[in-house]
């Protein structure tokens, strides 16, 4: 086996634990897509295209709240400016690669093989280093494509009074427990939450989300601004 | 119905966001600062969604009186914050609202 594959193997066995929560995630988001009125196929295809879990939800949510189409590509855009930060951080890596495996690289680029790809990068020496994240990202594609198909089969069989939409608000809570152990992160996201939920007849367009996060990411700019001027 | 061309708009703008910084971005250009303020996009973003999907109905009306999405979601935070664990948190918070819903 070349250099290459060994690091895309190690990228596969190091983001497989990450995967167990993928897996009722991608479930709960092809139950909702076909409870939500969305053909199989559209399904499919918004996890072959879109292939990111946050931006998907925040799409049905949307869709389903009656937002307009620039609404919810816009909402969408804010969701994904994460990943800005994580491109930064592999662009020190990838700069010598080939426009196509900057592309490829960038199409598999998702929260869970960062998260693992990040803490590689920072042990290893190899000049390949890189192509650790396109192992870890082909394999959240994977499982992502398969467990969408058994969301989309479930759809069909799985009562509406179960209230799964439900699962939506709560996946998000997950993916931000961490964050509420911090106190600066916790006011953020109660102001946040706060315009979002008072803004939500009042603001045009059903935009309450980017209002809401706009606003949020400003005050998260004035609060670190003060933490690191009170410490010196 | 949802329109296929918005879908692909939308995965555009997924993968560029993915891949702006590796095709344009210098080093220099991030710094601690902006990293920083980087780190509260989840918590800009995520509460938007969070917050009006337990307190507001499908009308937009705002439920608080026997609402029990507020008691299962404070249910997912505690088993959140307890247990860090993804599964735990989305079925703790599934269950409760369960047992709210059908038991009263």
């Amino acid at each position: 086996m070349s250099n290459k594959s060994n690091i895309f193997v190690k990228g596969i066995v190091d983001v497989s634990p990450l995967m167990i929560p993928v897996v009722p995630f991608g479930i709960i988001f092809g139950v909702l897509a076909i409870d939500l009125g969305l053909s199989p196929a559209t399904t499919m295809a918004m996890s072959i295209i879109i292939f990111g879990g946050a931006s998907q939800i925040v799409f049905l949510q949307l869709f389903s709240a009656g937002a307009s189409s620039l609404v919810i590509l816009s909402s969408v855009g804010a969701v994904n400016s994460r990943h800005l930060l994580y491109g930064a951080v592999l662009s020190e890596h990838t700069s010598d690669l080939k426009m196509i495996w900057k592309i490829i690289i960038s199409y598999f680029l998702v929260d869970q093989s960062f998260a693992v790809t990040n803490k590689y990068l920072k042990q290893s020496s190899d000049k390949d280093k890189v192509f650790h994240s396109f192992g870890a990202g082909v394999t959240c594609w994977m499982i992502w494509q398969t467990t969408t198909l058994i969301g989309i089969f479930l759809g069909s069989i799985i009562p509406e009074e179960l209230g799964l939409s439900f699962a939506v608000p709560l996946t998000f809570i997950a993916l931000l427990v961490d964050d509420l152990r911090k106190l600066l992160n916790v006011i953020v996201i109660i102001i946040s939450g706060l315009i979002a939920t008072f803004g939500y007849e009042i603001i045009p367009f059903k935009a309450y989300v980017i209002v809401a996060a706009v606003i949020g990411l400003l005050l998260a700019m004035i609060l670190t601004k003060f933490k690191v001027f009170r410490n010196g | 119905m949802v329109d296929l061309s918005l879908i692909i708009y939308c995965g555009l703008v997924t993968f560029f966001s993915r891949y702006l910084m590796i095709a344009i971005l210098k080093k220099e250009m991030f710094t601690d600062r902006i990293r920083e303020v980087l780190s509260f996009v989840p918590s800009a973003i995520f509460p938007a969604i969070i917050f009006p999907a337990i307190f507001l109905d499908n009308t937009g009306m705002f439920v608080f009186d026997s609402n029990p999405k507020i008691y299962a979601a404070a249910v997912a935070v505690l088993f959140g914050l307890i247990t860090k664990n993804v599964i735990v948190t989305i079925f703790s918070g599934l269950t409760s609202y369960w047992l709210i819903i059908y038991m009263f």
